[in-house]
């Protein structure tokens, strides 16, 4: 009879939990949580931001079946799904921000800034004020994500325009160049004036360097200091089969996290970040071994994830709906591998870390999986949603973006 | 143990038969089909440097890098560039089939023109690709085009 009790009880709680994972918008997430399909198919969505009003802005990578590029979604009766959608602009992107009532967008070359009215509707969609322009576009690593602090200033990213500073990018036997050439226009950070309109790269300045493509950075309010997510070089096994297998390369290097103030250096394309010895290793391609150590005055990361899985945006929870393990806390949409190949692919979940004083207070791990609708992910093409932003409602919900179909997910803790 | 030794004898002539017989119809098969020797190489070729970009079915990745399976370009009849762009990479932004694709392509020197005939066989037919096989002669053509 008691044995008959927990069989009963266990079928019951797994047809429970069945239900909750399909109702959850296919979304895995930690009991208590809910999750709602926001909005879908709006084209390529990047970065998400969203007013004190709870109105979201998706910027797209390139402009949707109507032609828009920046995407206003509202929610107006309140059921956590967007009916009214609407959007202007026609230049792909990736970054978004919104400040009071300024909402900033990036193309790959410049920076933008909206005005927006009392109901968050856009003032000025053709003549917004461009407020840095002609950053380097070489195509690869080429998406600008922007932030600001609480002084107004905006940093940008300006990816590097190469794998790993090669004379020949991506190209085996082709040495590294050292000094990296790559590093006074691109590999970094770049600060500039928020309010200020036509700035170049001179009115700005390199706040970090060494990075070589970082899509998500967040100002963090409690370390008053700037965070960033790297995502690491590539085809170690493809250019160096004679010192990394096809599974090491799967592994290797870490994607990273690093708290950067001005000045910092952040290692590429000297090093890269082996997770298992922990250690800044010297690049292939500047004669290391996967063994021999470098760049021995560059920053070393906060925190490691697995190669591959392309950290695309982060942010430190300030709300209060969720648990208080969340507080201050890390969030980080990650895109899913694709250099994890002929390996199945990985990490198109996102993940949290909490932190405690400013500084991570354990290991990561999975907050939110099962966007790509199957757990075996053979290309990223098959996967059903890529999270790509992240964005914190007035009323502590979380919104996940999705550049592969343009889903939006919304998910929220009921107490 | 006369017998025995004709009986060997028979049967090695009949094994030295059938062994050229087997070999007679594999060489007639390739040479019709121009197919089942190269397509081995072509995807070693592929899996060795293609794949870990292009993937395993051909996807490519979504911005990045081009797909293969169902690209308009690679079953197309402009072999000449299908030619240069293995033989010298490739880095520029590309529009295909109303996407956009930016990662740099590797080049590939140390290719020999029957390996190039090869992969570009192999690509143009995996998948849901079905377009002609690509001859060394092509390959040598297309270089002499430039």
């Amino acid at each position: 009879m008691k044995n008959l009790k927990i069989v009963l009880s266990s079928f019951l709680l797994l047809m429970s939990s069945l239900a909750e994972s399909q109702d959850n918008a296919g979304l895995r997430i930690p009991a208590g949580f809910t999750a709602k399909l926001f909005a879908s198919n709006i084209g390529a969505a990047r970065h998400i931001a969203i007013t004190k009003n709870g109105v979201v802005f998706a910027k797209l990578n390139a402009p949707n079946k109507e032609g828009k590029s920046i995407i206003r979604l509202e929610d107006t009766n309140q059921d956590g799904i967007a009916e009214k959608i609407t959007g202007w602009a026609n230049y792909g992107g990736t970054g978004i921000y919104v400040r009071g009532n300024s909402l900033y967008a990036s193309s790959d070359e410049a920076v933008f800034q909206y005005q927006l009215d009392a109901k968050d509707e856009v003032l000025n969609a053709t003549t917004p004020k461009t407020i840095v322009k002609n950053l380097l576009d070489r195509r690869q690593h080429s998406s600008k994500s922007i932030t600001l602090d609480p002084q107004g200033n905006i940093y940008v990213n300006i990816g590097a325009y190469s794998n790993a500073c090669q004379e020949k990018d991506r190209t085996p036997g082709s040495k590294g160049m050292r000094p990296c050439p790559i590093l006074d226009s691109a590999g970094g950070i770049w600060k500039f004036d928020g309010q200020k309109e036509n700035q170049v790269y001179g009115d700005g300045l390199r706040y970090a360097t060494g990075l070589r493509n970082v899509i998500g950075l967040d100002w963090n309010t409690n370390t008053n200091s700037l965070f960033v997510t790297q995502h690491g070089r590539d085809q170690l096994n493809s250019f160096f089969p004679n010192l990394y297998s096809d599974s090491q390369n799967a592994e290797l290097p870490a994607e990273t996290m690093y708290e950067v103030k001005q000045g910092d250096d952040c290692g590429w394309p000297y090093v890269y970040f082996d997770p298992y010895q922990k250690k800044k290793i010297l690049n292939p391609e500047y004669g290391g071994n996967g063994k021999i150590e470098g760049a021995p005055d560059a920053l070393s990361p906060l925190v490691a994830f697995p190669a591959h899985m392309a950290p695309m945006a982060l942010l430190f929870y300030q709300g209060n709906q969720f648990p208080a393990k969340y507080k201050e806390g890390a969030f980080i949409a990650f895109h899913g591998s694709w250099n994890r190949a002929p390996l199945p692919q990985e990490g198109y979940f996102v993940a949290f870390i909490p932190f405690k004083n400013g500084k991570p207070a354990g290991d990561w791990e999975i907050f939110a999986n099962g966007f790509a609708g199957s757990d075996i992910v053979a290309n990223p093409r098959q996967a059903r949603a890529r999270p790509c932003g992240l964005a914190e409602g007035p009323d502590g919900s979380l919104y996940v973006s999705d550049d592969n179909h343009g889903n939006v997910f919304k998910i929220s803790f009921n107490k | 143990m006369v017998m025995f030794s004709k009986l060997v004898l028979i049967n090695k002539r009949l094994v030295m038969k059938i062994i050229s017989l087997v070999i007679g119809s594999f060489l007639l098969l390739i040479s019709v089909h121009g197919k089942s020797q190269n397509r081995v190489n072509g995807k070693k070729i592929y899996e060795t440097r293609c794949l870990v970009c292009h993937q395993a079915d051909g996807g490519g990745v979504p911005n990045m890098n081009a797909p293969l399976d169902g690209s308009s370009n690679l079953v197309g009849n402009d072999i000449a560039r299908l030619v240069k762009i293995i033989r010298y990479g490739y880095n520029e932004r590309i529009a295909l089939d109303g996407y956009y694709y930016t990662n740099a392509m590797t080049a590939n020197p140390d290719l020999k023109d029957a390996d190039i005939a090869d992969v570009l066989s192999y690509v143009r037919n995996n998948w849901t690709n079905k377009a002609s096989n690509i001859t060394v002669a092509q390959v040598q053509q297309a270089k002499r085009k430039k």
